[in-house]
């Protein structure tokens, strides 16, 4: 199987009420796929399904051909690492912090990281562009910073699938492009599958191989596929209720979205609409 | 990088055990008998049979020794339940988890346990209280989402009165021998003449910094709050359960033989976060051991202040760890 990540059929209710319903998808070695829908379609919790801290009612989840419930959280830790939304405040050093990306393949009676360890959290460091920053304590560092801090603890665990929910919220442009380029050349050097909830479309629509675009109003995916396909005025309208633009980014010819704000507009002198 | 941390490491435990030998022979020679520090090794070696020689090695030494387990205890049991609850404020007293333990002892005193299955009742008692509640205030905030509000902090209080009202209780309806023994052992006061309860406190902390060693680097990996932790490969669920044990033996265990000593969970371990950091490998044997150092000088200061009469040392934590939690939660920035 070359599939990282194979989601069957999963289903999720959070007090009887159904967020995620027959969700499959699959990830390839080197495929970097965008999760995208409206606030509240489950973006997160199927994020937490997959990385084991919510159960799903229904459903099986592989990863590399192994169902996740039968893996342990630690054996899990060696196959998938998580950047999460956002992350408490915690006053150690950069370099601590990314230090604890190697805790799940600390041996039973290990006492201190070894060698390849110490190694190993240093390149990655240095291949965020944080190296300087190691001493630097972990909650005086800016924003931005942190989240590169975040992707470096997280490819320590040198994991086959690298999940980032919202890495670009809260980022000025120069940051957010800064970091999704960074996943980017990533995902082709270490052939690592990447799986990232954006709320963003147009960096969805820049940056994925593939999109799954959730309907938050039943739980269903809406639809999957390139960004071609699934980046509709039709699609956007029905999912989000929103009446948009599509035309292409001249550079990429990727799908580009324009908001419309509706008030300002002339209907006389606007004929698009 | 990394021999400059070991480096860092070995350089706090030498100092943290210097102190801890400080401060003992400190209290070996203090007390209303005047023994100088430079005397002690001849009595020690050749004063077998004095009195000098009994006050040293029968009252002194016991008192030292419990002092140290019950200082390293309590600031473990801190160190553990502010990892958890990733709450600065947090320690066996402030969330009633002492309080629990000492109703456990004065049921354990009022219906007569330990005169049916010995000694052992008083810790095994004291055990039951704490882990009670414990759960009690996990259970009771775990279905809020952020299990870091105050919102705890003030269930443990809530739980406290009520454990002292009930322990006021049976006081009020017991017999006069139970309420002077209940009274006595409320004070918090090191004075154990039993010594198989202080090789109890010995050998019960030191199992209690050895277990937790175990979950040091899920504690570490804890900071991060308990998500992250999961991912990270922590069982978050398990691991918590297994420190809410080791941290309700460490606390029943101290309860239940020096009574309430206020605190002392909760200044120790906030220091040594400042000095040795944040990671629990060097934290927790760091707290132990300073814990250990800090209770034994609040003893002697407790000895000394308005001798010849002596004080309970839980009254002088109380006021250097009040004094200390208001400190702290009138700083702006409270991060672990």
């Amino acid at each position: 199987m070359s599939q990282i990540l194979f989601i069957d059929n999963l289903s999720f209710k959070y007090h009887e009420k159904t967020v995620l319903k027959d969700i499959s998808f699959s990830t390839d070695p080197g495929e970097f796929v965008s999760i995208i829908g409206p606030n509240g379609c489950g973006k997160t919790t199927l994020i937490k399904i997959i990385s084991k801290i919510n159960k799903p009612d229904k459903g099986n989840i592989y990863i590399n051909g192994e169902n996740i419930q039968t893996l342990s959280n630690k054996q899990l830790a060696r196959h998938i690492a998580v950047v999460m939304q956002s992350s408490e405040p915690v006053s150690m050093s950069v370099e601590e912090y990314v230090l604890l990306g190697r805790l799940p393949f600390f041996k039973k009676y290990q006492f201190f990281e070894n060698a390849r360890d110490i190694a190993l959290a240093h390149n990655y460091m240095a291949l965020t562009g944080i190296l300087k920053l190691a001493h630097a304590p972990i909650n005086k560092i800016s924003g931005g910073e942190r989240q590169l801090a975040a992707i470096a603890r997280a490819l320590t665990q040198e994991p086959l699938l690298l999940i980032l929910d919202e890495p670009t919220s809260h980022l000025d442009i120069t940051h957010q492009i800064q970091i999704l380029e960074l996943i980017s050349s990533l995902k082709k050097e270490l052939s690592l599958s990447v799986l990232i909830v954006l709320h963003d479309l147009n960096l969805a629509a820049e940056y994925s191989d593939r999109l799954v675009l959730l309907n938050g109003k039943n739980g269903k995916i809406y639809k999957t596929g390139t960004c071609d396909q699934v980046l509709s005025e039709k699609s956007i309208q029905e999912v989000y209720n929103a009446r948009v633009l599509i035309r292409k980014n001249p550079l990429s010819k990727k799908p580009c979205v324009f908001l419309i704000n509706q008030n300002a507009l002339d209907k006389k002198e606007n004929p698009v609409l | 990088m990394k021999p400059n941390r070991i480096k860092r490491w070995s350089v706090i435990l030498i100092i943290l055990i210097a102190l801890v030998t400080l401060v003992s022979l400190l209290a070996l020679c203090t007390g209303s008998a005047d023994i100088l520090l430079k005397d002690i090794p001849h009595i020690l070696f050749y004063g077998k049979g004095t009195s000098d020689y009994s006050i040293l090695l029968d009252i002194r030494l016991p008192r030292i020794i419990l002092g140290l387990s019950i200082g390293g205890a309590l600031s473990l049991a801190g160190v553990l339940l502010q990892g958890m609850f990733k709450n600065p404020l947090v320690e066996p007293y402030t969330l009633g988890i002492s309080g629990g333990a000492s109703l456990g002892v004065c049921i354990n005193i009022v219906f007569n346990f330990y005169g049916k299955i010995g000694i052992i009742a008083y810790p095994l008692s004291g055990f039951s209280g704490a882990s009670l509640v414990i759960f009690l205030v996990y259970y009771l905030n775990n279905n809020t989402k952020d299990i870091k509000s105050n919102r705890m902090l003030l269930t443990g209080v809530m739980i406290s009165y009520v454990a002292s009202s009930l322990v006021m209780l049976l006081m009020a309806v017991s017999k006069t021998d139970d309420l002077q023994n209940i009274v006595l052992w409320i004070m918090g006061s090191l004075d154990e003449p039993n010594t198989i309860l202080i090789k109890m406190a010995l050998f019960g902390s030191l199992a209690g910094l050895a277990g937790s060693y175990f979950f040091c680097f899920d504690l570490n990996a804890l900071l991060l709050g308990e998500d992250e932790a999961a991912n990270l490969g922590v069982n978050t669920t398990r691991t918590k359960k297994f420190l809410f044990i080791i941290a309700s033996f460490l606390t029943g265990l101290s309860v239940s033989v020096a009574g309430i000593i206020m605190f002392a969970g909760l200044i120790v371990p906030h220091f040594m976060r400042m000095i040795a950091g944040p990671d629990h490998r060097i934290l927790l044997i760091s707290s132990f051991l300073a814990g250990a150092a800090f209770l034994v000088l609040c003893d002697v200061i407790a000895r000394v202040i308005i001798s010849p009469l002596e004080l309970p040392v839980g009254v002088i934590t109380g006021i250097i760890g009040g004094v200390i939690f208001i400190w702290v939660l009138s700083r702006k920035q409270v991060t672990l």
